[in-house]
Order: structure tokens, then C-alpha cells, then sequence
């Protein structure tokens, strides 16, 4: 039962999220390549440095937070909204008096499903970043595709994957179980249960950038 | 049997319950009437532990609910079915998952095995060919049909209904009623049932008990409910204008 409701959590959060993750990522690297190219653009650094910018840019900062601020929109306020809704129409007093554990049942799925994708969904943001940077610059005749290219493969540091994998598990367990705290906890009407979302959002979204801020000061 | 000794619940300083101390007797279907605000709910709540109380004690069979560890509780609660007021099924799920779902928690049957029970659960409240509908496809009455399914699929020892026929027309609600009636006879099972319907005392009241600004005003059966001369009860029962000319009328002949 568990694992068939993490598994469905996983699709939810994951496929369910891949459109908007990718639509954004590809915008990220896009403008971070345009702007760079603006900011070197007269100056003596080489111009295939534009995709080794957008390349450590978007692993080591942009994908993780800007991906996981994001599902935080996304994802957080549908956890408060559905666990929330469930409190009030009474589905978790329901499972209470079944004898079932519903923090473990309605929330560890969730927080399970969520360190599992939302890491990977990172991944492939970091890897559409850095293609809408080449889209950006490339056909667009600012740099040929072997410079973009050469940039991409250049100065590459491996401890930058580990920095972004972990700033996304950390920022994954924050948003789903904040959201989840708000949705478990409501009280009221639908008033109430707006403001749970809300609050889910607004609460993971502080929470991920002073975690991002700590993450920084601690492994770099 | 369930019972309770001298139990109150206190919200700040608002006494919703002042010391109820009474039984709920198995086989039998126990209910708890009274005007909204008269403390029902809270007791209902109570009584399956969905609220602790301020003081006093609850009693399953001998054993002392307050003082059972969680593990406990939720071992006890296996032998719990409940229905609520507004079902309370789970929208994602079809009505044979909902009902399955007790047994997918709980218990290592097999997928025909379960299949099997459910069609059991659903054929005993009259419902089929709905195990594969949404709850918002199907009408209120089956809605709280298969919310009855569901609570009695693991089998109960208790089966608690919160205001069972409300939002349903007299005659569903009779249907609800009866079949709660011969649940409980057919499994001897302790059923409390919480309601305001009149038609609920009148049919299936084994044993009732008033509850007036959080005491018991009156306790009895359906048969003594006429003939009582209380007068909480006696105001309970004819609040309405109409009902109280129709007394009247029947006073003077």
C-alpha cells in the first residue's frame, strides 16, 4: 500500500512536474547565456566561456532553486491543498479510527516520492539549461557550436553535481514537508485552507533560499 | 459494551460535557440524540478517541481506552467501523477501493479474497455494480451505503454513525436506518449512532440517551419516548409548531 501510493506520488510529482521544470529550464539557460554574452561582450575573456558559465551557473545555483522554488509553487501548495482538503472532509479522521498511521500513510509517500524525483528533475533541468543556452546563442550566429560546446566541456568540476544533488534532496524534503505540515494542521473552511496553501508556498520558498544560503556557506 | 465514567470535556472554558456516565450495550442500537450545540459530536469524538477527554474514563468491553498506548489504540481500532455525516469516502478511489481499502491496510488477503469480501460488503447493503464508479458518481444514499461497507468490511465489534441519515430523503433515511439495525443484530455488534432524526429514535432506538447542554436529560428505549413526561425530551420531540398541534390535537381527543 505504501509503496504503490509513493509510486504514485512519484508520477504525480515527477512526470507531473517535467512540462513546467523543462519549460523554465530552458528560459533559465537562455537568458543566463544572453545576459553573459552582453556582460563579455568588449572584454578579453573568450567568448566559449558563455557555455562554461551557463553550464556551472545552472548546476551549482540555478536549477536546484530556481527548479525547486518552482515545485514549491507547484507541487507545495497541491500537498496542502489535497491534505488539507482530506482533513477537513474528514478522510483523515476516517483512516484515524481504521487504526491507520496517517502522517506515515498520507505524508512519508510524499516525502519519499519527492527526494526520489525531485533530484532527477533537477538533473534534467541543469541538462535543458544548458541546451536552451546553446539555442540561445548558437542559431542565433553569437558563437559558433564548437566555441558553446567547448565551454561546456570546459574547467568541469564533479563536486559541483554533488552540490546541486544536494541541495535538491535537501530542497525537496523542505518544500514536501512543509506543504505537508500546512495541509495536515488546517483548520476551518476554505478560507483556512487557501491560506494552508499559501502559506505552504510562501514558508518553503524562505525556507529553500536560507537553506541554499547555508548550503553555500557550508560546502563551497 | 461501551461505557463511560463521569467524563467531561472542556474547550478553554467552555464545559461541553459535564460528567456522562453511561452504556452502550452490544447488539443493540445505542443513540445519542439532542439540539446542535448539546454536545453529541464531542461525545461521539470521544468515544472512537478522534478528542481526549478532560476527565473521566472510557470503557471497550474492560478495557480502558484512555489508558492504552498508541500501538494499542490502533490495534483496538481494527475492531472499529465508523461512518460519517458526509461519508467521508476517498475521492481518488473508486467504491471498491474504498472499501477494499481497510483490508489492503490491515490484512494479508489475497486479490480474490478481497475482491470477494467487498462483493459480500456491498451485496449485504444493497448495493451492485458499483465497484468501479467514483464516489461523485454515485447518489448520497449509496454513498453512505458503501460508507457502511466500508466499516463493516474488517468485521467491527463497534460501529459509531455520525448523523447517518442527514442530507438523505425520509425514505432513504429508513433504508440507512434499517440496514444499520440489522448489521448490528446480525453481527451483535456495539452501534452508536448519533442523530437528531426522530424517525431514527422512533425506529431503531434500543437504547437512547438525551443530551441537554451536556448532560443526560433522559435515557430510555423508543417505546418510553411518547410516554415520557420529560421535559427536555417532550420539547426535543415537538419542536417544531406543527408537531406540537398535532400533539395538542391528540391531547384533547
Amino acid at each position: 500500500m505504501y509503496y504503490k501510493e509513493t509510486m504514485r506520488q512519484m508520477n504525480d510529482i515527477g512526470v507531473g512536474s517535467l512540462t513546467i521544470v523543462g519549460l523554465i529550464a530552458i528560459f533559465i539557460g537562455a537568458v543566463t547565456s544572453v545576459q553573459f554574452a552582453y556582460q563579455l561582450d568588449g572584454t578579453l575573456v573568450p567568448i566559449y566561456y558563455i557555455g562554461y558559465i551557463v553550464r556551472d551557473s545552472t548546476i551549482i545555483e540555478l536549477a536546484p532553486t530556481i527548479t525547486c522554488l518552482v515545485l514549491a509553487g507547484k507541487v507545495g501548495s497541491n500537498i496542502a491543498a489535497e491534505i488539507g482538503g482530506m482533513r477537513q472532509k474528514e478522510h483523515i479522521d476516517a483512516m484515524e479510527i481504521m487504526g491507520v498511521n496517517t502522517a506515515a500513510y498520507l505524508i512519508m509517500p510524499k516525502v519519499i516520492a519527492a527526494l526520489i524525483v525531485i533530484p532527477l528533475l533537477v538533473a534534467i533541468a541543469a541538462f535543458v539549461s544548458v541546451l536552451g543556452g546553446y539555442l540561445a546563442v548558437v542559431p542565433t550566429g553569437y558563437m559558433s557550436n564548437a566555441e558553446y560546446i567547448q565551454g561546456v566541456r570546459s574547467f568541469f568540476d564533479p563536486y559541483n553535481m554533488f552540490l546541486m544533488f544536494v541541495k535538491a534532496t535537501v530542497f525537496a524534503y523542505i518544500l514536501t514537508s512543509v506543504s505537508a505540515y500546512q495541509g495536515y494542521y488546517v483548520k476551518g473552511g476554505s478560507i483556512e485552507l487557501g491560506q494552508a496553501s499559501t502559506n505552504a508556498v510562501v514558508f518553503s520558498d524562505i525556507l529553500i533560499l536560507l537553506a541554499d544560503y547555508l548550503i553555500a556557506v557550508v560546502l563551497t | 459494551m461501551i461505557r463511560t465514567e463521569n467524563l467531561h470535556k472542556r474547550f478553554g472554558e467552555q464545559h461541553v460535557l459535564k460528567g456522562i456516565t453511561t452504556e452502550f450495550f452490544q447488539g443493540k442500537t445505542n443513540l445519542i440524540i439532542g439540539r446542535s450545540g448539546a454536545g453529541k459530536t464531542v461525545l461521539l469524538k470521544l468515544l472512537v478517541g478522534l478528542l481526549t477527554p478532560s476527565e473521566g474514563d472510557i470503557f471497550y468491553d474492560d478495557v480502558n481506552f484512555n489508558q492504552l498506548n498508541k500501538k494499542d489504540v490502533r490495534t483496538l481500532r481494527m475492531d472499529v467501523g465508523m461512518l460519517f455525516q458526509a461519508s467521508a469516502l476517498f475521492d481518488s478511489m473508486t467504491v471498491e477501493e474504498n472499501i477494499r481499502f481497510p483490508l489492503d491496510m490491515f490484512t494479508n488477503m489475497t486479490r480474490g479474497e478481497k475482491r470477494k469480501r467487498v462483493d459480500t460488503c456491498l451485496e449485504r447493503v444493497s448495493l451492485g455494480a458499483v465497484n468501479d464508479k467514483f464516489p461523485s458518481e454515485i447518489s448520497g444514499g449509496m454513498q453512505k451505503r458503501v460508507g457502511i461497507a466500508r466499516a463493516i468490511v474488517l468485521n467491527p465489534k463497534y460501529l459509531f454513525c455520525d448523523e447517518p441519515n442527514s442530507g438523505l430523503d425520509p425514505k432513504t433515511a429508513i433504508v440507512i436506518d434499517e440496514l444499520i439495525k440489522s448489521i448490528t443484530i446480525e453481527n451483535n455488534i456495539t452501534t452508536i449512532i448519533n442523530t437528531h432524526d426522530m424517525n431514527s429514535v422512533m425506529g431503531i432506538g434500543d437504547n437512547v440517551i438525551l443530551l441537554y447542554q451536556g448532560e443526560i436529560a433522559w435515557r430510555g428505549n423508543r417505546t418510553e419516548v411518547m410516554g415520557s413526561d420529560n421535559e427536555i425530551l417532550q420539547n426535543f420531540i415537538f419542536a417544531s409548531p406543527f408537531l406540537q398541534d398535532l400533539r395538542d390535537a391528540a391531547l384533547e381527543k
